[in-house]
């Protein structure tokens, strides 16, 4: 449903996508994971038009980004970063003109915004400049699907949303997936990497893998331990040091350290031995999507 | 030892609406603070009126020992703030903004001399002393306004969400020093939308429609919810109706 072929892009000096291509499949829910200056949102402006690439090819359901515009934006419904309707006008009209703009009217596709439009609906006479964060969202996803687009392009919509807003977002994005809408969603979270069907892990313009996040997750190869003691800040301090750490990272409540090849629990255990940690816990885990990526970062 | 925060029955309405509903609670110096709650919990009014930028409407609060409705002033000279949108001025470099702060803290001469120096050998930025902030990463942006933030030694830091959109290394990076600063006495006072973040604090606070619901260490939080992580507790509690 979209494919990337070598797609380059620079701002001047700055190369804010370089060389990537990937496919993504109808109906696939496909995430692009990476912090700011990745290259996400460069991107994303490509596959809906709103840039030219330097270099390279893209086609969405069909269409190529740069010869068939006019008619790929018809097929494609896109939510940037930024908070981008109208705030002067009502939660309503807002809606009325995304849909007039695409010839089409609110009741033609009410089916497919139905359950996140019903949230709204209270105060579908409320500025949505006047709107609190989590409703601006819903409006701007509603917005982006008014004209039945074939994909959507989600341009890190949870991005400073709360936990919970975060949650009832990818609900939403799994009910939709679920009427086969092929999905693009940009986050710098990487929990939420496990929720898409696919990933590309980006950094500074380039893609550093493509695969299923378990596919992601095995990507990761050095022993890994979760380790645990009472000062936190000592315990971080005496790991660095030790002769058989590559990394060590908090995580949560554990601190997730690498190591080289070969040592298991006791060798841990056996340095730390004297240096005065309480209630010290080690066991040897599996890596994470944040694990691999950070491990790419440093040596991908 | 002395508290560095407290307050008792601390609230602000804005006409009919309680953005902030009778908090109470204490942080320690030297103390990592976790202040968690959804968009619109009423943790931005709540910090507003400790950095003593906004007057309550009733209770009482006092930081680094000084109250907020009579000593605000004292207040603002005894504490750091950083915030993901505000902290550095982007068409200044990096000398000139940590001589900017400097200066608004009243360093002396000397003392701006020494710590303006060490920031720069610290942060490894020798080399971008003279560059525009604009033109820095946003890694080495946050890492610099948090130095700049603990620049005239304050008694208490407030960061809200410091690590906004960066990439997981930096994000980490930016702990240490934040474990470093406490580690040395300084109370850490944060915000975050990183639940494996709010692990991180000594104690955490749990907003939900102006009041606090929940107040202890992760570990005792996840016991008496029941769950094994903070993402855990949080979904549970910050449920309330705002945002909704």
């Amino acid at each position: 449903m979209i494919t990337i072929e070598n797609i380059s892009k620079a701002y001047g000096e700055t190369k804010a996508v370089q060389d990537v291509s990937l496919t993504v499949e109808a109906g696939e829910l496909f995430g692009l994971i990476g912090p700011d200056g990745a290259g996400k949102t460069t991107l994303f402006k490509i596959l809906v038009t709103l840039l030219l690439p330097d270099a390279g090819q893209a086609t969405v359901a069909g269409r190529d980004v740069v010869r068939d515009f006019r008619a790929l934006r018809a097929v494609v419904g896109y939510m940037p970063g930024r908070f981008s309707l109208y705030p002067e006008l009502s939660v309503e009209e807002n809606l009325q003109f995304f849909a007039t703009v695409f010839g089409t009217s609110i009741a033609a596709n009410y089916e497919l915004i139905r359950e996140i439009y019903v949230q709204l609906e209270p105060f579908k006479n409320r500025r949505a400049g006047a709107l609190s964060g989590g409703m601006k969202q819903k409006l701007a996803l509603c917005c982006a699907l008014i004209h039945k687009p074939e994909v959507l392009f989600l341009d890190e919509p949870t991005t400073g949303v709360d936990a919970v807003s975060r949650k009832e977002f990818w609900e939403m994005l799994g009910s939709l997936k679920e009427r086969g809408l092929t999905i693009m969603v940009s986050t710098p979270y990487m929990d939420e990497a496990s929720l898409c069907d696919r990933i590309a892990l980006m950094q500074t313009g380039k893609v550093l893998a493509i695969d299923t996040p378990t596919g992601i997750e095995r990507l990761f190869e050095k022993p890994l331990f979760a380790v645990k003691a009472n000062n936190t800040y000592r315990l971080v301090q005496d790991l660095r040091k030790a002769p058989f750490t590559i990394t060590c990272y908090a995580f949560g409540e554990f601190l997730h350290l690498t190591t080289k090849e070969g040592i298991v629990e006791n060798d841990i255990e056996n340095y730390l031995d004297g240096r005065q940690h309480k209630a010290l816990e080690i066991r040897p885990i599996k890596a994470g999507v944040e694990d691999s990526f950070m491990d790419l970062m440093q040596h991908g | 030892m002395d508290k560095a925060v407290t307050t008792n029955k601390l609230t602000k309405k804005f006409g009919d609406f309680v953005a902030t509903n009778e908090i109470t609670f204490e942080v320690s110096q030297g103390e990592v603070f976790g202040f968690l709650g959804a968009n619109g919990a009423g943790k931005t009014t709540a910090i507003r009126m400790l950095c003593g930028l906004l007057m309550p409407s009733s209770g009482e609060a006092r930081v680094a020992g000084y109250d907020v409705y009579t000593q605000s002033e004292q207040i603002k000279q005894r504490i750091g703030y950083m915030s993901q949108r505000f902290s550095l001025y982007e068409d200044l470099t990096v000398r000139e903004n940590i001589r900017f702060y400097g200066g608004i803290y009243g360093l002396s001469r000397a003392d701006l001399k020494t710590k303006s120096a060490r920031i720069i050998e610290e942060l490894g930025l020798n080399d971008a002393a003279n560059t525009l902030v604009e033109s820095l990463p946003l890694g080495w942006k946050q890492r610099l306004a948090f130095s700049v933030a603990l620049i005239h030694d304050p008694k208490v830091v407030f960061l809200d969400e410091p690590t906004g959109g960066v990439d997981p290394i930096t994000r980490r990076h930016f702990w240490d020093k934040i474990y470093e600063a406490a580690h040395n006495g300084t109370t850490i006072f944060v915000t975050t939308h990183y639940m494996d973040e709010a692990e991180y604090c000594d104690r955490v606070s749990i907003m939900v429609d102006g009041r606090i619901e929940a107040l202890d260490t992760p570990a005792e939080l996840k016991r008496a919810y029941g769950v094994d992580s903070m993402d855990g507790v949080f979904q549970i509690l910050a449920r309330g109706t705002s945002g909704k």
